[in-house]
């Protein structure tokens, strides 16, 4: 008996130095792809934000079935890295990500949090990636050369937000978040644009269900606006909320809000809301807005949708002017410069996009109606 | 016995035959036993890369060798300290995570944020700072009956994760980054993509409290928190000072929690408050509890499978914490004590005559 | 006074936090009366209030047939057909919740206890059939149908074991109780028809000012809620004092063994236990969507261990402990946004709940569901 326990924990030593033999080569990193490139997404498709990734998906998977109907001999796969948006599962995925030499690309991390924890990952491996999402103003501060994103940060969406409100006529405004990464950094370039218009109401807890005390405060101030900094669930239930108290502000609120969830969870409560986005409208390209449709029986693209689709079409021709290792191909985005579907795609040094806007948004008979730049 | 229910009946037959054979061996066998055992799991990195073996370990859509670290050193460093509080001292921690917490944070602040200690150097003082953290908590709490310190320690570690949050000098919720890496040591880089020096790192911290953990249980420490355990007033009238000891037990299990804290730190580079929510504290328990409380290799495994099986049925995409909880359920209704139960001695004894009473009173 | 915005908004903050410190003390009442009487820390009790929730979302859009909007609005509802549809909504989420207690008993505690019996087989049968065959097939109805043909030889010898009659430790219960939280409130996330999203529940009541309160304007809903709470609680203490069952419940509480000799079913009171417990998580999951419109598969977990901490906080296993400290903690914690700001909420709510440990162990009356007169 004792002699087989130890032929036992022999045999396990034995099989892990033949791994240690036959391994080695996990930190491939390049050109050492067989088989078809990959562009990666890479965010949460499960989970509490779920919607917004796979909306982003879609996009990419859009731009990606249009590379290969037109390609037979050059053929793309779309690889989903789902981290539920959690930045403690983040990494596992991106050292995958990183150790599969196909992958060329990343459109993602979705999310501002995420990317913290995973982008000095992606930039020791020199994997490009072009995030249609994440607009945290501090992630292109960081000096990182694989870094894009394919809209602009919250630090223009805040100031843009802020001239919105100003400019309908609004005097004080109460200003909330949700206390998330992405919710308080909004909020708070919005406050501090707002300069003394604004009145500081502090942060909700998302998950919470009564949102009585802070709107006690709004209506203690007699605020004539609330800007919310948060996603469109909270966002809901803190317009409704307003409304049953009988709070007249007008509802403002950013890119997070900008859901179908939100008209869903505030009911009537959300007609005449504002919300803000620093992407464009889904109709601002005829074009792509059919083939969207076609490729997803009828649906609109949500938010962005678009932005992904811009973001896999610049991995898309760098692939096609055959660059095919990832330092070819994030030499390539960085000299890139052409319209997409929604701007023109072009990245300054710290990979923000140049010549970006902010779109203005109103839900209007229970829909999302574009009302136009803000100036 | 016969029936098919009892699921872990193999698994149970074979640790205890493998333990069995393992006390009839002689001192060279045992060192030799244990030799081989560590060398392999140094090798675990590279299981993935075994024929036929390899595709059943790997983790589909996930990188092993970091889940071996992020996931899986971090869980059984986690278990095996709070595997000190609730199975050897029999304190019920429904907020373990702060403790967590508090060692992630000392060195973040350290080395990043407020400081610039090289990681090193934080790691002793984070792992004080979670031990006082541990006496700040247990002093005023560990006067109070079980579950009432469990919704106290609950909430503590709420405290921890919502003044975090809500911190400026703490980073808010925008977290602390670019803290710093453990030194480059034996030709090891601690880098941002390779995960494998971190988990060479992380094992020899596990192998390192496993073998202190092992000295403290069996002194009179040790044996001062079985006593508590098993019948606190009992201890008490018998001259154990029961306040000190669970004292000891809470602060120890902070240090290794603490610890913890600090190995992620380092690893992650980057922590924000999200990284320790109350739902995590819930799964350290139900690694110790699920592994076996109060035994060490118990906590160990519990750690080892709590971390290691969502990540293999990450197939399961969405499906998968529904299986664990119903897992959860199937163990503590089939096999309460746990898969690999505390070592039993009189204690045994004396359930055993408990239960028969109750089957002779139905 | 001084000018401060706590003295300002003060009535405000009070209506709206004794509103939902009632729905806390209702959901509390579950965690105190499951733990004077078997001494355990009901975790998935959280659950059951969720179960509820979703009970009065299917009593409205299914049962009833109301939809979200009508043209556009709320479908408000007048009269008696208001008060039948809220007395309906009530009636279904109490059932609700209160078979699912009952049920979360017998599969995730009795046989902990040493006496499973069939229904717990059956379901834990069922379930670990259903966990195995999703590893091999990823499709949810052939899942269901394969875990319906297997259950019965399972069940057979789960039972079996059962009849071994072991004993699990203390901590056993508390891990199988979260085990079936999470599982709960997974089943939901996963198979639930919005999946994970938040679910709008249909608006009948419109939330007219019924009266001023010195100079704030209470809302009909708050009312109901505060009214309908103290009603519910009123009703049973009622129960556990003045009736066979009631008194059976405290003489459990006080000492089960002893009970047992002198002729109670042990095992029937604790699913009278379970089953009023699961009762109050249903009124209160009723109140909260009048009050809230909404609820999502995680609804639970917050609301749930604050109701816990209200248990506490009053003193666990007492009945009006359990009223008081969910309207203490209430208001505490909507008196304490307004000083310190939303975001600390949390932090004061447990904060108190150490200080007034810290000087009464027992918590603010004390345990005593068994001793005392409750």
């Amino acid at each position: 008996m004792k002699k087989s326990v130890l032929r036992a924990g022999a045999t396990l030593l034995a099989l892990s130095l033949v791994g240690v033999a036959c391994g080695g080569g996990d930190d491939a990193s390049g050109n050492g792809c067989e088989g078809d490139l990959k562009i990666a997404f890479f965010g949460a498709l499960t989970g509490d934000a779920g919607n917004l990734g796979i909306n982003i998906k879609k996009g990419l998977d859009l731009a990606v079935a249009q590379h290969n109907a037109e390609n037979a001999d050059n053929q793309l796969v779309v690889e989903a890295y789902d981290s539920q948006g959690d930045p403690d599962q983040a990494p596992a995925l991106a050292d995958k990500a990183i150790a599969d030499p196909c992958v060329v690309g990343i459109v993602g991390p979705a999310f501002s949090g995420e990317s913290a924890a995973v982008n000095p990952k992606f930039e020791e491996a020199g994997l490009p990636i072009i995030t249609p999402s994440a607009t945290n103003p501090d992630l292109s501060k960081n000096g990182w050369d694989i870094f894009h994103r394919a809209l602009a940060g919250d630090d223009k969406q805040g100031p843009g937000a802020a001239a919105k409100i100003v400019a309908d006529g609004k005097m004080k405004v109460g200003v909330v978040d949700d206390n998330s990464e992405y919710g308080k950094g909004l909020a708070d370039i919005v406050q501090e644009s707002l300069g003394d218009k604004a009145v500081e109401l502090n942060s909700l807890d998302p998950e919470a269900s009564d949102y009585s005390a802070i709107i006690t405060a709004a209506k203690d101030a007699g605020v004539d606006a609330v800007f919310f900094g948060g996603y469109y669930a909270a966002a809901g239930k803190l317009a409704k909320q307003m409304a049953d108290a009988g709070v007249t502000a007008t509802f403002y609120s950013g890119d997070g809000t900008l859901d179908v969830g939100f008209i869903e969870a505030a009911g009537p409560a959300a007609e005449g809301a504002i919300l803000t986005c620093t992407c464009a409208p889904f109709d601002t390209n005829p074009e792509f807005l059919k083939a969207f449709q076609d490729a997803n029986d009828g649906e609109n693209p949500a938010t962005y949708a678009a932005e992904a689709y811009d973001a896999a079409s610049v991995f898309i021709a760098a692939i096609k002017d055959g660059k095919t290792t990832r330092a070819d191909i994030l030499e390539f985005i960085n000299g890139y410069d052409a319209a997409g579907v929604t701007k023109q795609l072009k990245w300054d040094e710290t990979g923000e996009v140049t010549g970006s806007a902010v779109y203005a948004y109103e839900i209007k008979d229970g829909a999302i109606k574009g009302i136009g730049l803000i100036e | 016995m016969s029936t098919i229910g009892n699921a872990f009946a193999p698994v149970r037959d074979a640790f205890d035959s493998i333990g069995d054979a393992f006390h009839r061996m002689n001192q060279w066998q045992k060192y030799s036993f244990y030799a081989i055992v560590i060398i392999a799991l140094y090798l675990a990195p590279f299981w993935t890369d075994i024929p036929v073996i390899g595709p059943i370990v790997d983790t589909p859509g996930t990188q092993f060798s970091t889940v071996l670290n992020d996931q899986v050193i971090i869980f059984v460093l986690v278990a095996l300290g709070l595997n000190v509080v609730v199975g050897l001292a029999g304190l019920l921690d429904l907020g373990y995570v702060g403790f967590y917490a508090v060692g992630a944070y000392v060195t973040a602040i350290l080395t990043s944020a407020h400081g610039n200690l090289p990681w090193l150097l934080s790691l002793p003082i984070a792992v004080v700072v979670s031990m006082l953290f541990g006496v700040i908590l247990g002093a005023p709490t560990l006067r109070l009956r079980g579950d009432y310190l469990a919704i106290v320690t609950l909430g503590f570690g709420e405290i921890i994760r919502l003044t975090a949050k809500n911190m400026d000098w703490l980073g808010a919720s925008r977290g602390i980054s670019n803290i710093k890496k453990p030194p480059s040591i034996f030709g090891l880089k601690f880098g941002v993509i390779d995960p494998k020096p971190y988990y060479y790192l992380g094992l020899t911290l596990v192998l390192i409290v496993v073998f202190v953990l092992h000295r403290i249980e069996y002194s009179r420490v040790g044996r001062a928190w079985v006593a508590i355990r098993e019948d606190e007033d009992a201890a008490e009238l018998m001259g154990v000072h029961t306040f000190k000891f669970k004292l000891w037990a809470f602060t120890i299990g902070a240090a290794v929690g603490g610890l913890a804290g600090v190995h992620y730190a380092g690893k992650v580079g980057f922590i924000n408050p999200d990284n320790f929510p109350l739902q995590l504290s819930i799964l350290f328990l139900a690694a110790v509890v699920l592994g076996g409380s109060g035994n060490m290799y118990g906590a160990i495994l519990g750690g080892v499978l709590v971390a290691y099986v969502p990540e293999r049925l990450r197939n399961f995409a969405d499906k998968r914490v529904f299986v664990f909880g119903v897992v959860l359920v199937l163990m503590m209704v089939f096999r309460p004590e746990g898969i690999l139960p505390k070592r039993v001695g009189d204690e045994h004894k004396k359930r055993q005559r408990s239960s028969q009473n109750e089957e002779v009173a139905q | 006074m001084p000018d401060w915005l706590i003295i300002r908004t003060f009535w405000d903050l009070t209506v709206t936090g004794l509103a939902l410190g009632s729905i806390y003390a209702l959901v509390a009442l579950g965690y105190t009366l499951v733990y004077g009487v078997l001494r355990l820390i009901n975790f998935a009790h959280s659950e059951i209030f969720m179960v509820g929730t979703f009970g009065s979302l299917l009593a409205s859009s299914q049962f009833l047939n109301i939809p979200l909007l009508e043209d556009g609005n709320y479908p408000y509802r007048a009269g008696m057909t208001l008060i039948f549809f809220l007395v309906v909504i009530l009636i279904i989420a109490m059932v609700f919740s209160g078979i699912s207690a009952v049920l979360l008993e017998r599969v995730a505690y009795r046989p902990l206890r040493g006496n499973g019996d069939s229904i717990g087989a059956v379901a834990l049968a069922f379930l670990t059939a259903f966990i195995v065959s999703l590893i091999f097939i990823d499709d949810t109805q052939v899942n269901v149908i394969i875990s319906l043909v297997l259950t019965a030889p399972i069940a057979y010898s789960y039972l079996r074991i059962f009849k071994r009659g072991r004993k699990a430790p203390r901590l056993a219960f508390l891990i199988s109780a979260i085990g079936a939280s999470t599982a709960i409130a997974e089943a939901v996330g996963v198979w639930g028809t919005h999946g994970r999203d938040q679910y709008q529940t249909a608006r009948i009541l419109e939330k007219k000012t019924v009266f001023n309160l010195f100079g704030t304007d209470v809302r009909i809903d708050y009312v109901i809620v505060i009214v309908g709470a103290l009603l519910m609680m009123t009703a049973l203490t009622l129960f556990v004092n003045k009736t066979r069952l009631g008194r059976g419940v405290r003489a459990v509480a006080q000492d089960a063994e002893t009970s047992r000799i002198l002729g109670v079913n042990v095992d029937m009171i604790i699913i009278v236990t379970f089953a009023l417990g699961g009762v109050m998580a249903g009124g209160a999951a009723m109140l909260f969507t009048l009050v809230y419109d909404q609820t999502r598969f995680n609804i639970g977990f917050i609301l749930g261990v604050k109701s816990f901490t209200a248990a506490v906080l009053g003193g666990i296993g007492n009945l009006k402990g359990a009223l008081l400290g969910g309207l203490v903690l209430g208001l505490v914690e909507n008196y304490g946004s307004a000083i310190f700001g939303g975001q600390w909420k949390d932090v004061i709510a447990f904060t108190v709940l150490l200080v007034v440990l810290m000087f009464r162990p027992t918590g603010l009356l004390g345990e005593s569901l068994g001793k005392a007169r409750v």
